[in-house]
């Protein structure tokens, strides 16, 4: 195991390196001065010098590039230059946030769409099949954001049950907080649920076709001990194989969610950045995002390692 | 003694036939499958609407109308009016043709970038390991993510859109290509084939690209799928095509500011991207079942 965990994390180093190279160059991709862009174009050639400098654009990019290291070494990302304070704790700060909403949609994707699965493995072929995975399929049809805005209007302005939007801490009011997140991360959920039903579903019939199964049914055992003891415990082995694409999948959507929600997370943090233009921001905020789905990779691997061991020993 | 004696033009011919026979048993098999028809009859309908945008819309897409602000669906306008008086339905009519021209301009760079880089990294075993390298750490952004920074930094366009959102899906369409050639190279065919002095060229395209085509076909529908719904992610936070274009990201971003007194202006939109992403997963997973026999076993419609 500790052989497997050392050869997953020094396979995480190239996708590290490409990740931090992507966000370095992506201050180079603006067309045209980005000092313009940045101070605006009634601006003065001061203006525009003094954020040259700031920015380090004066400096050829090699030399760029190696102070950018340098300073990603010691986990310096910069300073934001309109929240004048640096990128790395501006992204921190609202990092908790994000995942806390990633990972309560995740946890509902998962519930939600497994019972979909299920339901529609165990009645294969019928009516409840069909409607389970048009239901699957409808939510990976939708835009996850206008279906946040039909949710605000039918349960915020409509019904007036939730709000409208914004945040609360949970140490001041787990209530209001819960309140809070509530639609939103529905939102993801639902969007994101047919990826685990689909999967459940195929992995679950999978199963069932086996001859360990036909053996316990045989013996007389109930059918639901059957589904549940014997079939879904087997069936949650490629099932979690999902839960890291997903994660990635959900940190993308928690962009876009936050942005319609008002929660104040790493998205609507680098949305605002690209409407002030604050390069920094933005290339850190997709540094930290990248680096967290590496992360949660490395840990997805690690348990599918420990469930099916012929993973950690590569012979997949 | 009867001795058969084919001649290579006789050869020829009846390898023509049995060509002809295996592509008509494949259509008649898609069109056979339910899931294929519905999503082929569905996105066939909203292609024709975004091809003939001009003639079918009732009303100039961007032409304002003060003595119909915010008037609800009605005879006269089916889906509504926005804040400046704009006919809805027009206004998705013509957004519906600027997501699929922007979809089908990602699906075709996509396809190209996908199969050279996918064909290289399964072909040529050096160029693997640096290739696949580079398409992991694009791939450890999150695909919207990574878009919605690239189209910030080049500008809001939507060249610029469809240049991000093929950077953000290009990695995994050559991942899939990549492990089609790698099993392929190994199979007997193209073992006879380099015997027989094919050069590289033609083992490449003749006998490696010709049989990894299907996969490649199955995954871009559904990159054509997430090219739209991404594209309206981009138009929503302000980084796809400008505004007042009737990109339908772009409408649902201003019926955002109406959500309580107009609701239609987003809602309808939203219907119409719904419609299309539906229409191509639903074509999407029949091609997989009948291009895949191994994945459709035990599989209705799913």
């Amino acid at each position: 195991m500790l052989g497997f965990l050392v050869r997953r994390l020094a396979s995480a180093i190239p996708v590290l390196f490409v990740v931090s190279v992507v966000s370095f160059i992506l201050i180079s991709l603006v067309p045209g001065d980005v000092t313009a862009e940045i101070a605006g174009a009634d601006s003065t050639p001061e203006q525009r010098a003094e954020i040259r400098e700031r920015l380090g654009l004066d400096r050829p990019i090699l030399v760029r590039a190696a102070l950018w290291y340098g300073r990603l070494a010691q986990g310096d990302l910069g300073q934001s230059y309109l929240l004048n304070r640096s990128v790395t704790d501006a992204v921190l700060e609202r990092l908790p946030i994000t995942l806390s909403l990633a990972g309560i949609a995740l946890v509902l994707a998962i519930t939600l769409g497994m019972l979909l699965g299920i339901l529609a493995a165990v009645r294969h072929n019928t009516l409840v099949d069909q409607a389970a995975m048009s239901v699957a399929l409808f939510g990976l049809s939708i835009p996850d954001f206008w279906l946040g805005l039909l949710l605000i209007s039918l349960f915020a302005v409509g019904l007036g049950w939730l709000p409208t939007g914004g945040y609360v801490s949970p140490f001041e009011d787990f209530f209001g907080w819960a309140r809070s997140m509530a639609l939103p991360s529905l939102t993801l959920a639902l969007t994101q649920m047919g990826v685990i039903a689909r999967m459940t579903r195929s992995s679950m019939l999978d199963v069932m076709g086996q001859d360990y199964i036909r053996t316990a049914r045989a013996k007389g055992m109930r059918a639901r001990t059957v589904i549940f003891r014997h079939a879904l415990r087997n069936a949650l082995v490629p099932i979690v194989t999902v839960i890291g694409v997903m994660t990635g999948v959900l940190l993308g959507g928690a962009v876009v969610i936050e942005a319609v929600f008002s929660l104040p997370g790493v998205g609507r943090l680098i949305i605002g950045a690209i409407q002030r233009r604050d390069f920094p921001i933005i290339q850190g905020g997709l540094l930290i995002t990248a680096a967290t789905f590496v992360f949660v990779n490395i840990i997805v691997d690690l348990a599918y390692g420990w469930l099916d061991p012929r993973v950690r020993h590569g012979k997949r | 003694m009867a001795s058969v004696e084919v001649t290579p033009d006789q050869m020829r011919a009846d390898i023509r036939r049995a060509r002809t026979r295996a592509r008509v048993q494949f259509l008649r098999r898609l069109v056979r499958h339910r899931s294929f028809l519905i999503g082929g009859v569905l996105f066939s309908c909203i292609v024709a609407l975004a091809l003939f945008a001009d003639l079918i819309a009732p009303y100039e897409p961007n032409k304002n109308n003060f003595r119909a602000l915010l008037m609800p669906p009605s005879a006269a306008h089916w889906f509504g009016t926005d804040g400046y008086g704009r006919d809805i339905l027009s206004r998705v009519i013509h957004g519906t043709r600027v997501s699929l021209q922007i979809g089908v301009s990602v699906v075709v760079l996509t396809g190209l970038f996908g199969a050279a880089l996918g064909l290289l990294a399964g072909y040529v075993r050096w160029l693997d390991n640096v290739l696949m390298r580079v398409m992991d750490g694009l791939m450890a952004f999150p695909g919207v993510l990574l878009a919605i920074a690239l189209a910030a930094a080049l500008g809001p366009s939507a060249m610029n859109a469809v240049i991000a959102l093929t950077v953000a899906f290009t990695p995994r369409t050559a991942r899939v290509v990549r492990s089609s050639v790698l099993v392929i190279r190994e199979l007997p065919y193209v073992e006879a084939a380099v015997a027989a002095g094919a050069g590289h060229l033609r083992i490449i395209f003749r006998y490696i690209l010709a049989n990894a085509l299907s996969p490649l076909i199955v995954q871009l529908t559904f990159v054509f799928a997430v090219s739209i719904l991404s594209e309206a992610i981009l138009s929503f936070l302000g980084v796809g095509p400008p505004p007042p274009a009737p990109s339908l990201g772009n409408i649902i971003a201003e019926g955002r500011n109406y959500l309580q007194d107009a609701p239609w202006i987003a809602f309808f939109p939203g219907l119409a991207i719904a419609a299309s992403v539906l229409g191509l997963n639903l074509m999407g997973d029949g091609l997989r079942d009948v291009t895949d026999p191994r994945l459709s076993q035990g599989r209705s419609s799913g």
